[in-house]
């Protein structure tokens, strides 16, 4: 968790956004503030009982990774942007590398790595404890309606 | 029930082909104030996949299938009103079946969002 206070001349801070934990579906599923830089954001998943898939092995189900990665990736526009602009998922594409390990709290790392005035596009991982083994891995594109700028 | 189809809200209508998941309009499926959240409309595409993948599988027995990848388009804002989804089957291999999966509100020809899935069926 990094303790770092905003850099100088840097606007968007994105734990403003959360105020420690999200609304709605982001909150519902437990998705907290990690981590984030200048253009990219980590949040994490905690293992929760409520969003297991696979009642046998304990296995999370992978609509809330999904979710993890589409929050962490939209956290990563705004950090490049250095601002909120509302905007949509246009697609996004995952791979699911493994399953998640049950009881382990996943970290969804999410990067925009290029914004045109209407599309931005993402990047990003998921793992559960260790970078170099992750989980998932994402691809998308965000659109915004009315522009980035 | 399957705890995270449990957060979703999901009910089943069971139809001939694939069953329709019905996923109802709450404060834990949103995202941004009256719309749902993308990663609830995926998770609800994926639930329709398996379920239709299942249903597809039903009289083989013990058969397991494990996720590979899905890419999701996001077509139109889900607002305050039932989604519903339906899977379709459009191969069955051996080792990997092609799945297909469409979220609509309104009407089935009026999609919210649609996505394709790779599985891989260990029999």
């Amino acid at each position: 968790m990094s303790d770092s206070e905003t850099p100088a001349g840097r606007a968007f801070d994105p734990r403003r956004l959360f105020g420690g934990r999200f609304g709605g579906h982001g909150g519902r599923l437990g998705i907290v503030y990690h981590d984030h830089g200048e253009d990219w954001a980590e949040l994490a998943l905690p293992y929760h009982p409520d969003l297991i898939g696979d009642p046998a092995s304990g296995v999370l189900a992978s609509g809330p990774i999904l979710a993890l990665m589409d929050m962490a990736t939209s956290v990563g526009v705004w950090l490049k942007l250095d601002a909120f602009k509302g905007h949509a998922t246009l697609d996004l594409r995952i791979d699911y590398l493994r399953p998640a390990r049950p009881g382990r709290t996943v970290i969804g790392r999410g990067e925009c790595y290029r914004i045109t005035r209407s599309i931005a596009f993402v990047r990003g991982q998921a793992h559960d404890g260790d970078p170099n083994d992750p989980l998932a891995h994402v691809a998308g594109t965000f659109m915004a309606v009315e522009g980035y700028w | 029930m399957i705890p995270y189809a449990e957060l979703l809200g999901l009910s089943v209508e069971p139809g001939e082909t694939a069953p329709t998941y019905v996923m109802p309009f709450a404060v834990d499926v949103i995202g941004r104030p009256g719309f749902l959240h993308g990663g609830a409309i995926g998770g609800l595409l994926e639930m329709a996949a398996v379920g239709a993948l299942k249903q597809a599988l039903a009289d083989e027995g013990a058969v397991r299938i494990k996720p590979i990848n899905l890419t999701v388009d996001y077509m139109r804002g889900g607002r305050d009103k039932p989604t519903r989804a339906r899977g379709t089957v459009t191969r069955l291999g051996t080792r990997v079946a092609n799945v297909e999966a469409v979220a609509w509100q309104d009407e089935p020809d009026r999609p919210i969002a649609a996505a394709r899935m790779n599985y891989l069926i260990v029999r």
